[in-house]
């Protein structure tokens, strides 16, 4: 918004706009969803901030190196990355306004969102066979405590994603969709940067250590 | 029934959760009831209720969500200060073989609920409805950046506070100190609901704060209107911004830090118990990087109220206004390098003690800069005693005062003498009251005609000052000295019978304070029997200097007809300075944002939620949780939040203030 604010221009100083017109709608979402996405990276950080101090008090339980399969691990990763891709793949076709497109590759990000949550689970699941439970330990504590606030905030992505799809299919990529889109899509980038952090500081140097 | 129907169907809820056999309690109860079922009658005989739905509960308009805020923090204030006076009674009679009134049950529960409410549901709702108010007019916008978000928080606020509440009638509270440091919290020695009240309260109030630290973040940075750069915004939108940040990047770690308390309690993990790994130092550790910085949450904004102030009732500039700008940034950054002072004796070595003690230390530099800044801003002013200037004065002795026994308790070896004993107890209090609190009430004074078009009743104020200063300085004054012969915190009963004489002037002490509290609802009701007299037209009463005097009082809907533009940091003294004319002609039609039920729905749903967990009823937990997707879910298919105002109400409101002005001259 260009305005005459040095009185000297005009020579009247100008103290209210005559002639303005309304903020556009979503003036701040991108800013506002840029600084909830901070205080959730908080979140994250003080998780692996407690898994820091205590991943090495196994209390004479399993350790990462008697339970971290690193090929599935490699395999859930790479489900996650290529989400990030696909999902990047839906922003571009959503730059295009090619509605179709755009589902396909939101569709084809919630499968391997899926597919990542379902991994994650069947490891989870494979670990509490083996007695690794949450309450062994307090590694396995604070492991299965940042581990699976991720797997939750991928959950709450899928529901968020569904939930867009339904409203592009009903609504087309209008102004607010795809405003929502592309908070989504921040989101989904976020989990996954906040993924590396996981696959290294809790597998790679879990099993290192 | 067989038992496990009803287990089933109440958790562990039963009869015997209610406090029957505490008369106190049953008392306050009756009380509470009556007072409960006559406002509900009142409302309800008047046909209020569909005006307070429609106007209130699901507004969205900052101002009332402001002025509810306070409503919330004053009715908390009787709450807790209802349990501080129960303290010192205790404290006082429990001499010589006595044990006092209150049971040691009941007396942990006070302590806790004591400290919780005064800063989770007193102090934060006043502070962050003063921001709330008054941030959008001084900044000259016409609501926050997310207006449907702010009622939200405030509801979820309002959702702690009754979970709270509700804590005193059904089970009872934690027993654990204000900040449930484990192993004590942990469901080993605290497997009542007590501890789960505490967490759940403040995770659904957690949220809220949260979302309006990003909200107010949000306007302040979008929503200035043109001319206002970051040096021109008035010092109480500068410490508004520099809190909300410091809320976004604090409570984070209090919501971590109470779901893995959680987790322990509920599921079994060991993050913080003394076997299987866990550590409850980290509990401490972690609780208090949120808890330093929550301290400059509540008392930066109160800085910039005393800025606002002192500057006004001086009739001058606010002196140093870039160092004091700097000044709050820096103890925004300094308030996260401290936290370990709340526990040197945990044990972490001289290196580590002397840092953190030197960190501390150095945050009276800036603290110190400011005092000078208001200091130089009264000297050579025409200072005008009205009450916010009292208060202001009030703070600057009482904090300086607060502010030293601070800098003696951050040297590491006093500290080893002195922690956790009513030293402490009487250092916190001096500058949460003496800073909170007095600029609390200085704000409320000083923009109560901003909000309600007229001014508070002075014979009352200045009563209930007096009675506030007085009542501060004897209720603890006696707790520095008791603190210094080694008395130790939460104590409930006493044998050495010399140390009487002090508890009882502190419980004087505490009923003056009790007169201040008194005189202040007089002074409210008084001033609102009086609003003819002490009606403001002009809406600036103070003859003051920002942005927020140059609307009408209370402000219209859209706060501004036209969007102000400013030219210097004092906007409205230069645009009265330099003869501004309000416009009476071109209005047009001002786009808002609509009322939703929404926000009072969801956290209504939260606080189920949060009951449900309390006392293991899953079924409701689970049932509020999917319920609370449902209707997220469902306010995002609606598209249609916003409407205009038509130019002709415009009209009639900017008309009608016309004629009111000409009357004054």
């Amino acid at each position: 918004m260009t305005v005459a604010v040095n009185p000297t221009q005009t020579g009247e100083p100008v103290f209210y706009l005559a002639d303005e017109h309304p903020h556009p709608e979503g003036h701040s979402t991108s800013l506002g969803f840029w600084i909830y996405l901070m205080s959730d990276c908080l979140i994250f950080a003080m998780l692996f901030a407690a898994f820091g101090v205590l991943g090495a008090n196994y209390a004479a339980g399993p350790a990462p190196k008697d339970l971290f399969d690193l090929n599935l691990v490699a395999v859930n990763t790479s489900m996650l990355l290529l989400s990030s891709i696909t999902y990047g793949f839906a922003m571009l076709t959503m730059q295009q306004n090619k509605i179709a497109q755009t589902q396909m590759w939101l569709l084809i990000t919630g499968l391997f969102g899926v597919a990542f949550i379902s991994i994650e689970l069947t490891e989870f699941a494979h670990m509490i066979h083996e007695g690794a439970t949450p309450q062994r330990s307090a590694f396995l504590s604070a492991f299965f405590t940042l581990v699976g606030t991720h797997g939750l905030h991928v959950s709450c992505g899928l529901i968020w994603l569904v939930t867009l799809m339904v409203q592009v299919w009903r609504f087309g990529l209008i102004e607010a969709n795809r405003r929502r889109l592309m908070c989504l899509s921040m989101f989904w980038h976020f989990l996954d940067v906040v993924w590396i952090g996981v696959f290294t500081f809790v597998y790679l140097l879990g099993v290192l250590r | 029934m067989s038992p496990d129907l009803l287990k089933l169907i109440f958790g562990r809820l039963g009869l015997d959760s209610l406090p029957l056999h505490e008369p106190i309690l049953v008392a306050t109860f009756v009380m509470v009831a009556l007072g409960g079922g006559a406002l509900f009658a009142g409302v309800t005989y008047f046909r209020l209720w569909g005006y307070l739905w429609r106007e209130w509960f699901t507004t969205v308009d900052h101002k009332r969500i402001g002025i509810m805020y306070m409503i919330l923090g004053i009715v908390m204030l009787l709450r807790g200060f209802a349990d501080a006076l129960m303290m010192r009674a205790q404290q006082a009679l429990a001499f010589g073989g006595s044990d006092g009134f209150l049971p040691a049950h009941h007396y942990d529960q006070v302590f806790t609920a004591h400290g919780v409410i005064m800063i989770f549901f007193v102090a934060m709702p006043l502070v962050t409805g003063l921001m709330n108010y008054v941030v959008p007019l001084q900044i000259g916008a016409r609501d926050v950046s997310f207006p449907f978000l702010n009622n939200f928080s405030f509801w979820m606020t309002v959702g702690g506070a009754v979970l709270v509440m509700a804590s005193l009638f059904i089970g009872e509270f934690a027993r654990t100190g204000w900040l449930a440091y484990p192993p004590l919290s942990n469901i080993g020695y605290s497997p009542d609901v007590g501890v789960d009240y505490y967490i759940w309260a403040l995770q659904v109030a957690g949220v809220g704060t949260t979302l309006s630290g990003i909200n107010l973040i949000c306007t302040i940075v979008k929503l200035r209107c043109p001319g206002m750069t970051m040096m021109k915004m008035p010092v109480f939108t500068w410490t508004a911004l520099c809190t909300n940040i410091l809320i976004v990047a604090s409570f984070p770690v209090l919501t971590v830090v109470l779901a893995l308390l959680s987790l322990d309690r509920y599921v079994g993990t060991n993050f913080f118990t003394n076997d299987f790994g866990g550590s409850p130092m980290m509990y401490v550790n972690l609780i208090w990087i949120w808890g330093h910085p929550e301290v400059y949450i509540l008392v930066l904004p109160a800085f910039g109220i005393f800025s606002e102030v002192t500057s006004t009732f001086s009739g001058k500039r606010l002196f140093g206004y870039t160092s004091m700008v700097y000044a709050t940034v820096v103890i925004t950054i300094l308030s996260y390098l401290v936290w370990l002072h709340h526990f040197f004796t945990m044990g972490s070595g001289a290196s580590v003690n002397s840092f953190f003690g030197i960190t501390t230390m150095i945050i009276s530099i800036p603290t110190g800069a400011k005092m000078f800044n208001w200091l130089f801003t009264m000297y050579r002013g025409r200072i005008r005693f009205e009450l916010p200037m009292l208060w202001t004065i009030a703070f600057m002795l009482t904090f300086v005062l607060g502010g030293m026994t601070g800098v003696l308790l951050a040297v590491p070896p006093a500290d080893f003498v002195l922690h956790n004993s009513l030293f402490l107890i009487a250092h916190f209090h001096n500058v949460i009251i003496g800073g909170v609190v007095f600029g609390a009430f200085a704000g409320i004074n000083y923009w109560f005609p901003k909000a309600f078009g007229f001014k508070l009743d002075p014979f009352w104020g200045k009563l209930s000052f007096w009675f506030w200063v007085t009542g501060f300085y004897m209720a603890f004054m006696p707790l520095y000295v008791l603190g210094l012969m080694g008395v130790t915190r939460r104590l409930r009963v006493f044998d050495d019978p010399s140390l009487q004489i002090w508890f009882v002037i502190a419980a004087i002490g505490a009923g003056l304070v009790f007169l201040g509290i008194l005189s202040m609802l007089m002074q409210f009701a008084v001033s609102f029997l009086r609003r003819e007299q002490l009606k403001d037209v002009t809406g600036d009463p103070w003859d003051a200097r920002t942005l927020e005097w140059a609307t009408s009082s209370p402000p219209p809907d859209y706060n501004f007809a036209f969007t102000p533009v400013v030219h210097d940091n004092d906007a409205w003294w230069d645009m009265k300075r330099r003869g501004y004319q309000r416009p009476l002609t071109g209005f047009k039609p001002i786009h808002m944002p609509s009322s939703t039920g929404t926000g009072i729905i969801l956290a209504g749903l939260a606080t189920a939620m949060g009951f449900g967990l309390i006392w293991y009823i899953w079924w409701l937990a689970a049932a509020s949780f999917i319920a609370m997707l449902a209707v997220g879910i469902g306010h995002t298919f609606n598209y249609h939040r916003d409407f205009d105002i038509p130019a002709d109400d415009v009209i009639r409101t900017e008309d009608a203030r016309t004629k009111l002005l000409a009357g004054v001259k």
